[in-house]
This record gives structure tokens, sequence and C-alpha cells, in this order.
């Protein structure tokens, strides 16, 4: 049996948004700048996906400026508040929860001499509004937190925190790429200025992102060009994808409580059966607040690599935050900063479910899931409990 | 990723076990940096004999720990001590470049075992 359990990796594509895009792959192939008739038609599929976008968070059309991803569209709101906003303060907040397309930009912004606050989420992945507060100097200019991480689901306190943020004139933006098209957001009734989403996080194509931009925040582009995006975000529309993210964002709010209710079931079957069915198991994140269809462990005494591919010979895809499976080799600074010890970081594994998947999945895969397990135990020297583990250890890999 | 050799010492890693009466033991690695080897080795006339091991790490660790064990099976220790991590990879049809590490750590193992019964024969 087959089972793609990694939906926070990505998404297959449904089959009404491929049909949505087919015409702009084929003969619909025109600019949206061009005045004749095969551009204008090109523009106005454009500007219909901004506006099924637009919809899915409660934006405006003109709040909603596409890129190719949500990488690019972290980049474009930090580095793009960073610019725009550099002479009233150099001081930016953001949390060990985020992803890469958050950190490293943020990285980045300190070289070019930005201070940057990282806060630390606790034991259950959530950053406290009250951290963030005390994070706060009369230099700030821009806070970021992510919505739901997609390494241990917790959703975190967002409306709080733009409260926060707002309140001392502070720029606010999340990476709602692992939520947008899974549970409900609403920009308005949250109170961000920034927030970035991906197409193929709900089954739209890989390529697509946005930035929704709060009408009214100075923001300095990314990419700098023509007057496309209005100016904002130069280069010739990716036309097919962004069609392509408008029917899927469509779809999502369409079906959005059906899709929950879906996930949430197969999830608490897995997680139910699994926290049954193996011992010196940890469910990781936090238990309620958190993406309905995420399902995360650290599985005591073996390592999440070779978990994956055992699982992986028998048909079922999931992820893991162990240092193997990432070429820094350094287990997940999102398990670490959540103070989860290295050698248990290491056990990580983490199933995300979609549309596709069904119960009988979770059934086939609570067979087989505590067989990998108990395989791999039967190979590791520490079966027996963490005999003579240091907690600091010095893992640079030997050349 | 991996070759068809390390997934088949991975899928079925040979000489797994403790061995009670092992004449050498050498334990190589950190679980806080994701692997641990743990080799035994059973000598007779400055022949390995047998050679068993225990493995906490990714699926290159593993399969490193499996083929070196059956590498060392019938060599004398000074032929064991020819076994670098370049061989065992190579054994292996190659490593990917990150996990060059996991074949250094089944080496290292094997020398702190080969040690490990010098310095226990020096003592009797």
């Amino acid at each position: 049996m087959e089972c793609y359990f990694d939906h926070v990796a990505t998404n297959p594509l449904r089959p009404e948004v491929l049909e949505a895009m087919m015409p702009y792959l084929k003969e619909e192939f025109g600019n949206p700048l061009s005045v004749y008739p095969l551009g204008v038609r090109a523009r106005e599929a454009v500007e219909k996906a901004r506006e099924q976008v637009a919809s899915l968070v409660n934006a405006r059309p003109s709040e909603i400026v596409f890129t190719s991803s949500g990488a690019e569209a972290n980049n474009f709101a930090l580095r793009g508040i960073a610019m725009a906003r550099q002479y009233e303060g150099k001081h930016i907040i953001v949390t060990r929860m985020e992803h890469h397309s958050v950190l490293n930009p943020a990285r980045f912004l300190e070289k070019l001499g930005f201070a940057v606050t990282y806060v630390n989420p606790d034991r259950q992945g959530l950053i406290s509004p009250d951290d963030i507060k005390k994070a706060i100097t009369d230099e700030t200019i821009l806070i970021s937190v992510i919505y739901a991480s997609p390494e241990v689901g917790t959703i975190e306190p967002i409306k709080e925190i733009a409260q926060i943020a707002r309140e001392r004139g502070i720029t606010f933006h999340t990476d709602a790429v692992a939520a947008v098209g899974n549970i409900p957001v609403d920009v308005e009734d949250l109170g961000v200025d920034l927030l970035s989403m991906a197409a193929h996080q709900f089954y739209g194509p890989k390529g697509a992102g946005a930035l929704y931009i709060r009408q009214g925040t100075r923001i300095i582009p990314l990419i700098f060009g023509g007057i496309q995006e209005g100016g904002r975000r130069a280069g010739t529309e990716n036309v097919p994808a962004i069609v392509g993210m408008g029917r899927a964002a469509e779809l999502a709010k369409e079906e959005l409580p059906q899709r929950v209710e879906h996930v949430r079931g197969l999830r608490d079957k897995l997680v139910e059966g699994v926290m049954n069915k193996i011992e010196a198991i940890h469910y990781t994140g936090h238990p309620d607040r958190r993406l309905p269809g995420h399902a995360s462990f650290c599985v005591e005494y073996i390592e999440g690599e070779a978990m994956l591919l055992m699982l992986a010979s028998k048909g079922i895809y999931a992820a893991s935050g162990s240092a193997c499976t990432s070429k820094a080799l350094k287990a997940s600074p999102v398990l670490l900063s959540m103070g989860i010890p290295a050698h248990i970081a290491h056990g990580s594994i983490v199933f995300s479910f979609g549309m596709d998947n069904t119960m009988e999945q979770i059934e086939y895969t609570l067979e087989e899931f505590p067989q990998v397990v108990r395989r791999l135990r039967e190979l590791s020297p520490f079966a027996k409990g963490w005999e003579g583990v240091e907690e600091e250890g010095r893992c640079t890999p030997k050349k | 990723m991996y070759s068809k050799e390390v997934m088949d010492h991975f899928m079925n890693p040979r000489n797994v076990g403790e061995m009670p009466d092992a004449d050498g033991v050498g334990v190589e690695g950190n679980p806080v940096c994701g692997d641990v080897m743990k080799l035994f080795i059973k000598v007779k006339d400055d022949r390995i004999v047998d050679a068993k091991f225990m493995t906490f790490g990714c699926g290159a660790a593993i399969a490193v720990s499996s083929m070196i064990t059956e590498m060392v099976k019938g060599k004398t220790l000074d032929e064991a001590l020819q076994i670098s991590k370049e061989k065992v990879a190579e054994a292996l049809g190659g490593l990917p470049p990150q996990k060059m590490h996991c074949s250094n750590l089944g080496a290292d193992a094997l020398r702190k075992a080969i040690e490990d019964y010098k310095n226990r024969q020096k003592k009797n």
C-alpha cells in the first residue's frame, strides 16, 4: 500500500486546478501587460486569481502580491520592510520556530547591521506573546512569527502578537505557508500587516506563492524591474501557476471545513494508535493548538532517517527533523529550541495528512510503524535506555 | 540517494546483536550527534573469527556497521587494521558525501575493538 503522509512538504495538484491552468500553458500564452485581447485575457485571469486568493484570507485583491514561492514571500516581507523602515530603527524580532526562508533573511539583515532577537518557544513549540513584548525595543521595526509549524504542528497566538505589534507601531509579518488552505486564516481578524502563503500547500501548483500586504504598508521590492504586481514585484507573471493558485484557493475556501474534519480524523486515529502501541515515544508540539492534519513524534533509542527509509520500503512516506536527513548534519533547530535533548530529537518523525489519505492507510501504518520501530530498536545499543549519554557533545562531522 | 548495497545491508543487516563473550569491544560516536556504533570481535590466533554490532543511527550508519562486520571476519588483526573508511564505502557501492563520516565511524569502532582486545591480552 502506498501512503503519502508528507503533506507539509508538498501536495498533489488537484485535477480541477490543472484543468484551470491548461489553457494558459497552451493557447492563452499572452503577456498580461500586452494591450491586445490575448494579453487582456491573461491579465483578467491573473486578476481573477488575485480575487480568489484574497477571498481565502479575507483580504482586498489589491493587497495580494504574487511571488514564485512561500520562500520568496518571506524574503520579500523581511527584506522589504527592513529596507523601508531602516531609518526608523534597526531591530527585528523573529522566533526559533521559523522556517529557513525567514531565519536566513534575518541573518542576512544582521550582516547589514540590523539587530535580530530570536525568541524561544516553550516545550510545546508555543511562542509567548509576553516574550515578544519583552523583546521589543524603541528600535524595533518588524516582528515575524510563523503561523503554524510544519515540524511540530503548533499554531502560534498570532492575533495576540499582532495586537502587541500594532500598539507599538511595529510592522507584523506571519509566515502562514503551512496554515493557509489547511485552517481558516483571516487577515482582518488577525490584524497582521503581512502574511506569506504558497499554492502547493493547498493542492495548487509549485512555483506560485503570495504575500498579503495590508493597504498602507510601505515596502521596498525584492525584485526591481517592470511594473508588474503594481511595481512591487517585477517579472512577467507566471500566469498558469497564478491561475492554478487562484483555483486552488477557491477550492480550499469551499472545502475547508470538510478538509479539516477529514485530516483531523485520520490524525487522531494515528496518534491514538501510535501512543498505545509504541513505548518510549513523545508526541511533539502542542496537543490541541496544532494543525489538524499533523502528527509529530520523537521515538527514543532510534534515528529518524532510518525510520523514514524503513517506512518507505513499506510504501509509507513521512518526514523527519533528524540530523541525518539534513545535509548540515544537525538535529532540527526547532526541536532543540523547544528544549528536546539532541539524542531524542534525532528520533523525530512527522506524518502530515491530506485529502488523498484514507482510514485504511492509517490502519496499515498502525500495523507497520510499530514493527519498524521494533526492528530498529533490535539494532540499537540504547534499546534499554540512554546509558552513558552526555548532553554536551561535539558533532562536527569528521573528514 | 543510497546504493543497492547500502539498502541491502540496511534492510537486512548482518551480524546484529550483543556478544557477551567478546574478546574486544569498540564504541564510537555520540547519541547527541545521532550515531553510535558498538562493535564486538571474537579473536583466535590473531585472527577475527566472529564480529557483531549494535548501532544507533541512520541508514548509512547501519549499513556501514553491517558491512564492516562482514569484512573483518577471517582477517588477521593486522589485515583488519588496514580496513579504511574508503574501503568500507567502496564495498557499499559508495556513500553520499555527507554520509562519509558514518564510514569513518565504522573504521574507528573497529580500531577501538582491536585496541581493546590487545589491551586485554597485555593484562592477561
